[in-house]
């Protein structure tokens, strides 16, 4: 068995008096695609923003690469982050920034390679995800698959242990979210990363997911293989499967 | 790292971790002469190691995979993040001195030609709305009366008196030397109904209104409410603007009013504590000396500063470029061309009314 590279027990957490997460337990193994799945307002992304602490977790507890985060200092923890690359909903890039300034963020912020390394491997991230062409242009610019796409090349800059992607797919098209999951395998392929999105597209839980998690109005209804939530009598998951949608 | 018979052997990680000390000992090499860089017994590599070796290849002007000996685990990286096989990228045509500044003359012709459309479709629907109500929203003028006129009362009010406290202060120790107490009433009264009334009022509602108007406008832009509102059949203009239009035309008047007496309490407090006038010599003597045409125009003018406050505010909220930053960028500029045109009209109002 595995050891998980993220591991969750007993997670609750709130916003003041209302529970969004209800003792939910996950754990994310390395070098698979774990896909976050479940209705709108389940707290998919509060546990996300819980794991990563930008919420701070009501108890329980959340340990990535076997260290238990809740409890650790900053510094600490800032060195556990620069080991994870996270892309955002809506890209979250920095508006008053290049492309590739964007994506050199993390490298100038925490690593010490000389310039020339970084501006090297900018430019070949930016080619992975194909903006190559786009590199001084800024976020406005840029349609929604390409921002989203500049956000993957900051979220990989730091060649991270764990990619964190909350709704990948969201608002692009057909074409566009496969060629982004394409792109997603490929990465974790050559980069040899874990990866976790949260998404509701079916198409692509079938073409990337290798483990399910499924949440309900902030429980943990299923966690296993996507063979076993093909076959599971949950019947949340089971209409999940057969008609794509909650 | 280490150097024999013109190759550099390297082993154990070449990542981002390890590349800065490594390429602090590669510039020791420079003076060398290396024709293959050995990578056989490298045990990790990412994307920083390549990056690191594609820019020693460059140094070394070796040629890029002939020149290295490597292990699959290094292959396998090197084909997939070498900066060798990037396609040179199309640089953006500077433009030549006389381009750039006939675009710039180009622009400003456009910007004029806006500002003078938008102008005329705020007073055209200024006007209509006064007499059709559709397409605003209910209530909104009393609510936008409410924050440019009462919530900025309070500041206006504080300002005013410490200014008419400084004016008259500053004044009673010159008029004292020579016994020219009663003049202190003069100088406030006159100062404050045609100047800084108005102009002090304007100021602050430039900072505080003009801002909120040119920041909401171009949020609005930005994440495409305005587009929302046109393809509802709703023109922003008559739905976000004219309310304010309206409130600032109803509240300056009665903020410049507030604003002038109370900087005149302020010169009264002086003029009867320092200079030992009496409140009805004061009083009188400012009733005295101000005339109606004084009033008027200090009144009038302060109308075409909260105008030009509006619509500064609005020209730059519609012409925002860009996301956060773009609104940003837009709100310090409105508020900058709004005290500029401020001041610009009130010399404008002194040359015609004074010279």
């Amino acid at each position: 068995m595995k050891k998980p590279i993220i591991s969750v027990k007993n997670l609750v957490a709130k916003y003041g008096e209302e529970t969004i997460l209800e003792n939910v337990s996950v754990d994310i193994y390395p070098h698979e695609v774990t896909v976050i799945l479940g209705g709108s307002g389940c707290g998919k992304t509060t546990f996300i923003k819980n794991i990563l602490k930008l919420y701070q977790p009501f108890s329980g507890s959340v340990k990535i690469f076997g260290k238990e985060v809740t409890s650790m200092d900053e510094q600490e923890f800032n060195d556990i982050l620069s080991k994870i690359g996270i892309l955002f909903q809506n890209g979250a890039l920095l508006n008053s920034l290049s492309i590739f300034d964007n994506a050199a963020i993390p490298l100038e912020q925490h690593t010490k390679l000389p310039n020339n390394v970084i501006e090297k491997m900018i430019k070949v991230k930016l080619d992975l995800v194909n903006l190559g062409y786009a590199i001084h242009m800024l976020p406005s610019e840029l349609s929604g698959g390409m921002k989203k796409r500049a956000a993957l090349a900051r979220a990989i800059a730091l060649d991270p242990d764990i990619l964190i992607c909350d709704e990948p797919s969201a608002g692009l098209d057909p074409l566009t979210s496969a060629s982004l999951d394409e792109l997603i395998l490929k990465l974790k392929d050559l980069l040899n990363m874990t990866i976790v999105i949260v998404t509701h597209e079916l198409a692509s839980i079938h073409r990337i997911a290798d483990r399910i998690v499924f949440l309900d109005n902030g429980r943990l209804l299923f966690s296993g293989t996507l063979e076993e939530a093909k076959k599971t009598d949950i019947p949340e998951v089971k209409t999940f499967f057969e008609v794509g949608k909650f | 790292m280490e150097y024999k018979t013109r190759s550099l052997f390297f082993d154990g990680e070449i990542t981002k971790h390890t590349v800065p000390a490594l390429n602090d000992e590669f510039s020791r090499y420079s003076g060398q002469t290396i024709s293959t860089l050995d990578l056989q017994h490298v045990t990790k590599i990412d994307s920083a190691g390549i990056a690191f070796i594609d820019e020693m290849l460059l140094q070394l002007e070796l040629n890029s995979i002939d020149s290295l000996s490597m292990n699959q685990m290094v292959k396998t990286a090197y084909n997939t993040f070498t900066s060798a096989k990037l396609k040179p990228i199309k640089t953006k045509k500077k433009l030549d001195f006389f381009t750039h500044l006939g675009s710039g003359f180009i622009n400003f012709l456009k910007s004029i030609k806006d500002g003078t459309y938008l102008v005329a479709d705020i007073f055209y629907w200024s006007f209509v709305g006064i007499f059709d109500k559709r397409g605003q929203r209910k209530g909104s003028v009393i609510q936008q009366a409410l924050f440019i006129g009462v919530d900025a009362f309070g500041i206006i009010a504080l300002l005013s008196m410490i200014l008419g406290l400084i004016i008259a202060l500053q004044s009673a120790a010159q008029l004292r030397q020579f016994g020219a107490n009663i003049f202190v009433a003069d100088l406030m009264a006159v100062s404050m109904v045609t100047e800084m009334g108005p102009m002090l009022t304007a100021i602050i509602l430039a900072g505080r209104s003009g801002s909120s108007i040119a920041s909401e406008i171009a949020t609005m832009q930005v994440t495409e409410e305005i587009d929302a509102l046109k393809m509802m059949a709703i023109n922003p203009i008559k739905y976000i603007v004219v309310p304010k239009f309206h409130a600032i035309t109803i509240c300056i008047p009665l903020l410049v009013t507030a604003s002038t007496l109370i900087g005149i309490f302020g010169g009264l407090i002086i003029a009867v504590t320092y200079l030992d006038l009496s409140v009805t010599v004061f009083v009188n003597r400012v009733f005295e000396i101000l005339t109606l045409r004084d009033a008027l125009i200090g009144l009038g003018k302060s109308y075409f500063f909260a105008w030009v406050i509006v619509i500064i505010g609005s020209y730059y909220g519609f012409n925002v470029k860009g996301g956060a930053e773009g609104v940003g960028k837009v709100t310090t500029q409105a508020v900058v061309a709004s005290i500029f045109w401020v001041i610009i009209l009130d010399a404008i109002n002194s040359l015609i009314f004074y010279f």
